[in-house]
């Protein structure tokens, strides 16, 4: 609410200048953004871009109220937002500026570390409960998830949990821990050897373990790695998107050529993202 | 003039009190405005003892019994711990210890109020938690009992502020007269003082209850947010307070998940108004 009023508040101070802008939406892409957002300003001085998060959701609802230019989302915008857009005159614009591997994380103690797409969705939903019905030791599963809101949340539960079927109705189970952030994820995961979560792939370090996934019991595991993302070997990646207000223009325009090139994208590998291509 | 002085200030004081009657009832009727929509679609008693709390998926179960439980069962352990430690600790205070110590005892009580509820939970998270999973063998540390902990720590200078002051205001006569009967201290203190503040002890009480319901931020760091039933103590849960917090900042302005939210501040509200209720009845019992 705060954080809303405030950009309100100082959205006629960036638009009174015209070489600024607001960018706001995805928790999980705030890092990459602000990097490219340093980055471009090194090089445009003259040019001033303010990012701030607050969640996939929070960014297409002020593109739609018309409180930044560039909303980021780690999700597809969806048709009801869409057609509250349009309501308001505005054409929403999509772009994908970086891909993101979804890491399924254990701890390294863990022995288990191959899994299919079915499996964790049973792990998930709560059907398989004991690691020892994994091959695992004989062990309460821990499942960690994100809060319902957050984009990874809601990707995971529609492309693993689902197995993106729209008529499912699976659900995590009730009894999954929610925590706030990515990093609480993997330090939960980094001191408990029972527990299980998910995060985009810039957390892994050498306290989690990630598993090889599988679509299915005779398809191949594939570990997350850049390569096996870009190449969409791995099964659980996703676009991060960009939503503008109809095509791009300005300094808005200038900013995504830039973070389409090959300077940007490389600053998407130093960020631990999956750049489009290679 | 001087009376002109007074007069002026005694209206000041009186604008300053209607305008925070008027306050809270705004408060209330925006709380109602936006959440009462809800209970249309979900229905009141669907809402309250609802059990399932799936509030963005097609179409959204909005249950909240597992919160309210959570809540209560976080704010039960916390007034467990807190109110021994609390009372014993505004006997001390109040009764027992030498000058300095007490000075040094009742600044300390309070710095431990200034210390922000973040910083409590972060530390919670990195301390509490590992210890706890540790020692009680659980699946995880992030349970109902890592928050019960922290939220003592919370309720502590409430609960030994007010105790404290309800002690002194027990007259001096009173404890004379047991001690000039043949008391020992401690009988004079459990026998004679306990009692006679037990109003105020209980006033204290209810406003750390009061406070502890209402904290977010350490309970939202370690209590692991898993809006089950909780059978122990010793299992996560996910109290009213974390699920504003947690989920406010990415519903979409408008939509059912949002209005559930306003909800959720409503039945919050009214538990919290019933405490401070119950609280001042206490607290004018004793006068």
């Amino acid at each position: 609410m705060l954080v809303v009023s405030v950009c309100i508040w100082l959205n006629p101070l960036f638009a009174a200048s015209t070489d600024s802008m607001q960018i706001k939406g995805s928790d999980t892409m705030v890092n990459l953004v602000q990097s490219w957002a340093e980055e471009y300003m090194n090089i445009n001085h003259d040019d001033f871009i303010a990012v701030t998060g607050g969640g996939s959701g929070t960014g297409i609802a002020s593109l739609i109220s018309g409180t930044c230019d560039i909303a980021m989302s780690s999700r597809e915008i969806k048709t009801k937002e869409i057609d509250m857009a349009k309501q308001r005159g505005i054409e929403p614009h999509e772009m994908k500026v970086a891909l993101d591997g979804l890491a399924v994380v254990v701890n390294p103690k863990n022995p288990v570390d191959k899994l299919t797409i079915n499996q964790l969705a049973d792990i998930f939903t709560g059907r398989i409960k004991n690691w020892k019905e994994l091959n695992g030791p004989d062990q309460k599963i821990v499942i960690l998830s994100r809060e319902v809101n957050s984009g990874t949340h809601v990707y995971f539960k529609e492309h693993v949990l689902r197995n993106n079927d729209t008529a499912s109705k699976k659900e995590f189970a009730p009894s999954a821990l929610l925590l706030s952030s990515s990093q609480a994820i993997a330090d939960e995961i980094a001191s408990n050897p029972a527990a299980i979560g998910y995060y985009g792939m810039g957390y892994i370090s050498k306290a989690q373990k990630a598993i090889a996934v599988a679509k299915d019991a005779r398809s191949a595991y594939i570990t997350p790695t850049i390569d096996n993302v870009i190449d969409g070997k791995y099964p659980i990646s996703r676009p991060l998107f960009f939503y503008t207000k109809g095509l791009p223009q300005g300094i808005v325009k200038s900013f995504i050529d830039f973070i389409l090139s090959s300077k940007g994208q490389e600053i998407v590998i130093d960020t631990d993202f999956v750049p489009i291509k290679r | 003039m001087r009376k002109f002085k007074e007069s002026i200030i005694e209206k000041l004081i009186i604008v300053c009190g209607l305008a925070s009657i008027f306050f809270v009832i705004l408060i209330l009727l925006f709380l109602l405005k936006e959440g009462l929509s809800v209970f249309k679609t979900a229905g009141f008693v669907d809402f309250i003892l609802g059990r399932k709390w799936y509030p963005i998926s097609e179409p959204a179960q909005l249950g909240i019994l597992p919160l309210i439980i959570g809540s209560l069962l976080v704010t039960f352990g916390a007034v467990v711990i807190s109110v021994p430690i609390g009372v014993a600790c505004a006997v001390f205070i109040a009764e027992v210890a030498p000058s300095r110590i007490k000075e040094l005892l009742k600044a300390t009580v309070e710095l431990l109020s200034a210390i922000p509820s973040v910083v409590l939970g972060f530390v919670g998270m990195v301390t509490l938690v590992p210890w706890i999973k540790n020692i009680f063998h659980l699946p995880t540390g992030l349970t109902a009992f890592s928050g019960s902990i922290m939220l003592a720590f919370m309720a502590m200078p409430t609960i030994v502020s007010i105790a404290e002051d309800a002690l002194y205001s027990v007259p001096k006569t009173y404890k004379e007269g047991a001690l000039a009967l043949g008391a020992t201290h401690w009988q004079a203190i459990y026998r004679v003082m306990l009692p006679a503040a037990s109003s105020g002890i209980l006033a204290a009480v209810m406003l750390g209850i009061g406070r502890v319901i209402g904290e977010t931020m350490a309970v939202m760091m370690i209590t692991g947010n898993a809006a089950v039933i909780p059978t122990s103590l010793f299992q996560p849960v996910r109290t009213l307070t974390a699920t504003i917090a947690a989920e406010m900042g990415e519903t979409v302005v408008g939509s059912e998940h949002y209005f559930a939210l306003f909800a959720i501040g409503i039945v919050l509200f009214i538990i919290s108004f019933l405490i401070n209720v119950t609280a001042d009845l206490f607290l004018h019992k004793k006068r």
